[in-house]
């Protein structure tokens, strides 16, 4: 068996120059490290996402309308409830989604992270005991009809607001919102480590407050919840067809469930994925045609050796074999390098954006990890690579002539 | 009796620009088993052609090469490899020992080829080494030898492969006097022992150590017989041009 001698060959004359074996490597160790960085990151970046899908719930639907200009066909929260109220066994609850931006105020305190949502008292299932995007509440109550009718200042904080801003004992207390004194009446479980930024970084008010922040007269979103997973496409078909029947045309709203928004998501950042990794399989190729060309070198500079083993009865194949093994080696060793340093440098990376996304939105952490299939791929392919390159260089060498190749100095 | 090595009539004819090379020019010779025999031959007589026939690391353009009875002269590369590796066992010049392989693994490679197991691969190869009394020295790599040594080890590797013929390159080419002295002793002690030798040089002194001399001039043999004999050693150009063929 030729394997193993030509395997423990090729692993000494790389030991014997690491210098030029390094080199020779080096596209390989590079395009193997793009390659695990970058999966390793959208692997990561997909299981944040689906993460953040999965706490704001399964059976999320959302409803953007973008009306049809100043026209008379608008869309009012009471059009939405009664969709609800008619198709119980398909839509669980629905609210407006009003996002608004003012300065939060406690004292001396200033909060210019906070998150404000303008919701209707509809938000709050008081049966499941969830909010639609599925926040619940710890203590206190939601908001209720009479709080969204009379645009009363009132609000329910998120957990980080109840520490920062009330030191723990928040009900009753008040802040002030875009310098209006709200106060609060509830206060929601922690979901995500009550960081600043974060998902415990919120404030639920009246929407009708919200809109009129906003300078608005109607919410253009809304957030539905469907009864359960497999009612989300039916649910979303109703809500088109009652959209559908105001505005007369598809181009002024858009409906997406939660799965929806999900693929959505994982088809982009796949995509994208793909792309990028073919912009780094060009550095494998570019190491594939560095070995090939150092086995060339090789191949000149070891003429005699290969006299020697063919005037001893190696045949072509053999010599061939020796030099495609030593490549497919120098090659997967070049591989598992640029794993472990793509694995070292996805690592690093995760923990910087990890950093900055606890920052942002906090939700769940991010963690760049490999996935077995993308280190054994990335393996194989280098393998291959120096199996394919090294072919010629070889094939150049099986085909020497034993006369020739003895008396080469 | 069947012959050992039997060249018929053979021709090596090259194309060299123009000019037309017949550096084997109708050569009928053959060698039976246990003989000792020297290809002796100024440079450009045609012997290193005859060699590497003899060695089928060539094929002649014409004429007949049996070795061991079977035809050689018609065999494409990997077969002639195959028959290297079983019949012939190769002492070249310069040792041609391989630099990063040890003593063992150089001595191993024949059998490497012939696909002996590595168990058994490493029991013949170091029987050989302890024909040559260098057994002790297995571990070590070829540069770490002295030529004489060096030499003694591709000697070994040649006999690892149990072979019918050895065939010895200007063994002594590289060695001082008495080293090389020393090789063509251990040449003789092989013959001695019942291997036949096929010894390549151009130097008479080394040539009588044989048992027989075939003198090869311009691709002919002007002499083959006796190695006794005062013919044998006899330059072709004191001969004169009617030298006796």
């Amino acid at each position: 068996m030729n394997f193993s001698q030509s395997f423990r060959l090729a692993v000494k004359s790389l030991m014997t120059s690491k210098m030029r074996a390094l080199l020779t490597m080096l596209g390989i160790i590079i395009g193997v490290a793009a390659v695990i960085v970058i999966t390793s990151l959208g692997n990561g970046m997909q299981m944040m996402m689906n993460q953040q899908f999965e706490s704001l719930g399964a059976n999320l639907i959302q409803v953007s309308i973008f009306g049809r200009g100043g026209g008379s066909r608008t869309i009012q929260p009471e059009d939405m409830y009664a969709l609800a109220e008619k198709y119980p066994q398909y839509i669980a609850g629905v609210s407006p989604y009003v996002s608004t931006q003012a300065v939060v105020r406690k004292g001396i305190d200033e909060f210019k992270r906070t998150s404000i949502y303008g919701v209707s008292e509809a938000f709050y299932d008081a049966a499941r005991g969830q909010a639609l995007s599925g926040e619940t509440l710890r203590e206190g109550r939601f908001l209720t009809y009479i709080d969204v009718e009379r645009y009363q200042n009132v609000c329910v904080i998120g957990s980080y607001l109840e520490q920062a801003a009330f030191r723990g004992d928040a009900l009753g207390k008040t802040l002030t919102i875009g310098g209006a004194p709200y106060t609060v009446v509830g206060v929601l479980k922690e979901q995500a480590r009550s960081e600043e930024g974060s998902g415990d970084d919120l404030i639920f008010i009246p929407y009708g407050s919200a809109l009129r922040a906003n300078g608005m007269a109607d919410a253009s979103l809304y957030l539905f919840n469907s009864t359960g997973r497999d009612t989300a496409s039916t649910a979303k078909g109703i809500i088109e067809a009652r959209l559908f029947q105001t505005f007369q045309s598809s181009d002024y709203y858009f409906v997406m469930t939660s799965a929806e928004m999900m693929d959505a998501m994982n088809t982009m950042i796949s995509t994208l994925m793909v792309v990028l990794v073919a912009i780094a399989a060009i550095s494998l190729l570019v190491g594939g045609i560095g070995i090939m060309n150092i086995m060339l070198v090789s191949v000149t500079e070891r003429t005699r050796e290969i006299g020697i083993r063919k005037s001893l009865g190696a045949k072509g194949r053999d010599i061939r074999g020796q030099f495609v093994i030593e490549a497919g080696t120098t090659s997967a060793v070049g591989g598992a390098l640029g794993i472990g340093l793509g694995i070292l440098l996805a690592q690093a990376a995760g923990v910087l954006i990890g950093g900055m996304m606890a920052g942002q939105n906090g939700g769940g952490g991010f963690s760049a990890v490999p996935t077995v299939g993308a280190i054994a791929i990335a393996f194989g392919v280098s393998v291959a690579i120096g199996i394919l390159f090294g072919y010629l260089p070889a094939n150049k060498a099986a085909k020497l002539n034993p006369i020739d190749a003895l008396r080469y100095d | 009796m069947e012959h050992l090595i039997e060249l018929k009539d053979v021709y090596k004819i090259y194309q060299m620009g123009e000019e037309t090379v017949h550096a084997l020019d109708g050569v009928t010779m053959a060698v039976d088993p246990g003989e000792f025999v020297a290809i002796v031959g100024s440079s450009g007589s045609g012997k290193s052609t005859a060699m590497n026939i003899i060695g089928c690391l060539d094929v002649p353009t014409s004429g007949q090469y049996l070795l061991g009875g079977i035809d050689v002269s018609t065999m494409d590369d990997d077969q002639q490899a195959e028959i290297r590796n079983k019949m012939l066992g190769f002492i070249f010049q310069q040792y041609n020992l391989i630099p990063k392989l040890n003593v063992l693994e150089n001595v191993e490679l024949p059998l490497l080829y012939a696909g002996v197991s590595s168990a058994e691969r490493r029991q013949r190869a170091l029987a050989s080494l302890e024909r040559v009394g260098l057994a002790e020295k297995c571990k070590n790599l070829p540069s770490q030898l002295s030529g004489g040594q060096q030499q003694r080890v591709s000697i070994a590797r040649a006999l690892a492969g149990n072979p019918s013929v050895i065939l010895a390159d200007e063994p002594t080419g590289a060695l001082d006097s008495r080293t090389g002295r020393e090789v063509l002793a251990f040449l003789q002690k092989l013959n001695a022992e019942g291997d036949t030798v096929v010894l390549i040089t151009h130097d008479n002194s080394i040539a009588v150590k044989a048992k027989r001399i075939v003198r090869l001039q311009d691709g002919k043999i002007i002499y083959d017989g006796d190695a006794h004999d005062p013919m044998a050693v006899v330059q072709p150009g004191e001969a004169g041009e009617e030298a006796p063929t």
